[in-house]
């Protein structure tokens, strides 16, 4: 990809917004006296803010990039992840888990699996969550970096530490509070910014109808709109343009490769609870509201941009993939790039092809050969334009700027998370294009900041204050609070250093981040609703959990994919040279593989822990589970509020708008 | 929290959407730049939309300090 060229409006806007964000830390400091104000912002947020965090908080995790990529390559299906996924989790917590996370009084999860549980469940919790933070971060930032690099020609470890730098300062100065007032800002700078994006691209196909048509055309070919890792395969009509009828039609008639029931059950109830209902980084947002009510409100407010979020994230990826089908204006996606070392190998080879003569896929060969089995097949080249490429060099001799980019236009993988900006280079004059690049900054920084914030209070209340200094006094906590953020950004940059070095470290620690969090709701569910669960049953049923989904992912694959790092490597532990699996460990795709993984570590979390609490004696009385428990906690009063502003109601309002999105895009 | 974010947010919208509109003027007849937004010049459009709503978010905060929440 070429680097986009800035004009000075597009600094002017993108300076104005960093110093905004620099100045609410700074603004915000005078309030910063006790480690809470600094670690848990004194509970005293106002709702609307708290539930606006509460989404941006979630937002950076790579969602713009990533959701646009998945709108391309599974069409509306993607929306599953918000009308499924989030927003019934999202009622969940509010109606029935806030009420026990806030009155407990507890300043962060693990806490709470202390005060339910004991001490063995806390740790377990906040080390995996800890060591997860920090890498979420490190992840997330790597790939700002990288984009800062490919698409403005920013030095890599300049972008690195200078927006490492920015998240620094102002958190450093305001604490969480200045996280969540950033993150509020930074929630309307991405709506904002990607708003005219999304009706640019609208208008430029022609509308939603339009949109539709052409859809079907890549279900039909999807190869053919640069899909290409779809194979020769078809699907039927309605494949990208509805969310349910392809998922009911089984597996090989979505893109997805899923099912209808890993689908509900392995996202919709397991993964999706798991991270909105027990992942602190977004329960503490609305842990900082400043009271009960507003609590309980925090993620319901969030639910409503969250339901509406699908036109500005995924809907600029379908209508990628529309244009691309039919070359509209010489669109593509954008392929993969090749980078200084991958052209040191290709140029030689050209050049040598040209003075050898070699026409058609002899070519090709010939390039492929320089490039070694691996990348070849990491590139995908396309046969005719490499063979055009050297039958014009040899006519007559082209620049290297001009072969560097025939080259890379060559190139036939498609660079997903490329697509998102493919359309903002396309539809951004300057001025909206600097907008929109700070929008796709804001969406980064505010997820470190929201991680770099839910790690330093579980460093220092969780496990310093819990296990290595207790009783020192509030001051000590707030150095320490101010110590570990900056500790937790430095390991986060050694983060990013190790996921750019070394590619395979990204999929081995989502891998990771699967594990761990797939059976942690069954945890919550029975600690919460079940008082007969004991805390051996928890921190058994954990561990049992996270094994399970290890061991899963160790003896099944998914179709394509080599055993090894992606799933199956058990087998080949076991038999040397064995190739493939028994078909019933199979799965259709990448995505079926890890939500029926979900299914069974949550199935045995739940079924070890219940089974384990049986057998174990209680060690908590009744008295001392109050406000833990549902069956014994009192029931909250909510007098004082009418009727239609209870959560239970609010609740049950969002649902049936999520039920009647479901329905519009079946 | 002593500050109310509608001040920041309500400046900084107000600054960027005067900066765009300026610039959307002083770049009107840049006919090759704006075939990209399809001919509109988004920025004047877009300019005027974040000044609304940073005014509006300045108007929040104006009228949040006369009638202080009571807590």
């Amino acid at each position: 990809m070429q680097p986009i060229h800035l004009a000075w409006i597009d600094y002017t806007i993108l300076i104005a917004y960093t110093v905004f964000v620099i100045g609410i830390g700074f603004a915000l400091k005078r309030y910063m006296k006790t480690s809470s104000d600094f670690l848990t912002s004194g509970r005293s947020i106002p709702t609307w803010v708290t539930g606006l965090a509460f989404m941006a908080a979630n937002l950076g995790a790579l969602e713009l990039v990533g959701m646009a990529a998945s709108g391309a390559k599974y069409g509306i299906a993607t929306a599953h992840f918000y009308w499924v996924g989030a927003i019934p989790a999202m009622v969940f917590l509010a109606v029935f888990m806030m009420p026990f996370y806030y009155g407990s009084k507890a300043r962060s999860v693990p806490e709470y699996l202390k005060m339910r549980f004991d001490e063995r469940v806390r740790a377990l919790n906040s080390i995996s969550f800890a060591v997860m933070t920090v890498f979420a971060s490190g992840i997330s930032m790597n790939a700002l970096a990288k984009l800062l690099h490919q698409l403005l020609g920013w030095p890599y470890d300049a972008s690195l530490w200078i927006c490492s730098a920015i998240v620094l300062l102002y958190v450093l100065k305001g604490g969480l509070t200045s996280a969540i007032y950033t993150e509020v800002l930074q929630f309307f700078m991405i709506v904002l910014g990607f708003a005219p994006l999304a009706y640019l691209e609208m208008k430029d196909i022609g509308g939603w109808d339009m949109l539709k048509s052409r859809l079907v055309e890549v279900a039909a070919h999807p190869a053919a709109a640069g899909l290409i890792d779809k194979g020769g395969k078809t699907y039927p009509p309605d494949a990208w343009t509805h969310a349910w009828s392809p998922l009911l039609a089984g597996p090989a008639a979505n893109p997805m490769g899923v099912g209808w029931f890993p689908m509900v059950f392995g996202l919709g109830f397991v993964l999706s609870f798991g991270y909105w209902c027990c992942n602190f980084l977004v329960v503490q947002r609305a842990m900082a509201a400043k009271n009960m009510t507003a609590a309980r409100r925090t993620p319901l407010i969030a639910a409503v941009p969250k339901m509406l979020f699908p036109a500005l994230v995924i809907l600029p990826g379908m209508v990628a993939a529309a244009l691309a089908v039919t070359h509209q204006d010489g669109y593509r996606l954008p392929p993969k790039p090749l980078d200084a070392a991958i052209y040191q190998k290709m140029l030689p080879a050209v050049a040598q092809a040209t003075a050898d003569g070699k026409e058609g896929d002899a070519a090709l060969q010939a390039v492929n050969t320089a490039l070694g089995e691996d990348d070849a097949k990491t590139y995908k080249l396309n046969a005719g334009k490499i063979a055009a490429i050297v039958a014009d060099n040899k006519k007559a001799p082209l620049s290297e700027d001009s072969l560097k980019s025939r080259l890379q236009d060559a190139v036939g993988e498609t660079d997903y998370d490329g697509v998102i900006l493919s359309l903002v280079k396309r539809y951004c004059p300057s001025g909206i294009l600097g907008l929109a690049l700070t929008g796709l900054l804001a969406s980064f920084m505010s997820g470190m900041a929201g991680n770099v914030t839910a790690f330093n209070t579980i460093w220092t209340y969780d496990l310093y204050q819990a296990y290595i200094a207790p009783n020192k006094s509030d001051e000590h906590y707030a150095w320490m609070g101010r110590a570990v953020t900056i500790a937790g950004i430095l390991l986060s940059i050694v983060c990013a250093y190790l996921v750019s070095q070394w590619s395979n470290a990204m999929d081995i620690i989502q891998l990771v981040f699967g594990f761990v969090n797939a059976p942690l709701f069954a945890t919550f569910l029975l600690g919460m609703f079940w008082k007969r669960t004991t805390s051996t049953g928890a921190f058994l049923g954990l561990l049992g959990g996270t094994a399970t989904s290890a061991l899963f992912h160790a003896l099944s694959n998914a179709a394509g994919n080599n055993l090894g790092i992606k799933g199956g490597y058990l087998w080949t532990f076991m038999h040397k040279g064995i190739t493939d699996l028994p078909q019933c460990l199979i799965f259709p795709s990448d995505m079926a593989q890890n939500f029926w993984l979900a299914v069974f570590a949550f199935t045995a979390c739940l079924a070890l822990t219940a089974v384990i609490s049986l057998a174990t004696r209680r060690t908590k009385s009744d008295e001392e589970l109050k406000g833990l428990v549902y069956s014994l906690t009192p029931k909250l009063k909510e007098e004082g509020q009418s009727w239609i502003l209870k959560p239970a109601v609010l609740g049950t309002l969002l649902l049936i708008c999520c039920v009647i999105m479901n329905i519009i895009f079946w | 929290m002593g500050l109310d974010i509608r001040w920041p947010i309500g400046f900084m919208f107000s600054l960027v959407g005067l900066l765009l509109v300026i610039y959307g003027a002083a770049t009107n007849s840049d006919v090759e730049m704006y075939r990209r937004s399809l001919g509109a010049n988004i920025n004047i459009i877009w300019g005027i939309v974040l000044l609304l709503f940073g005014a509006g978010m300045l108007l929040g905060a104006v009228l949040g300090r006369k009638n202080p929440p009571k807590s």
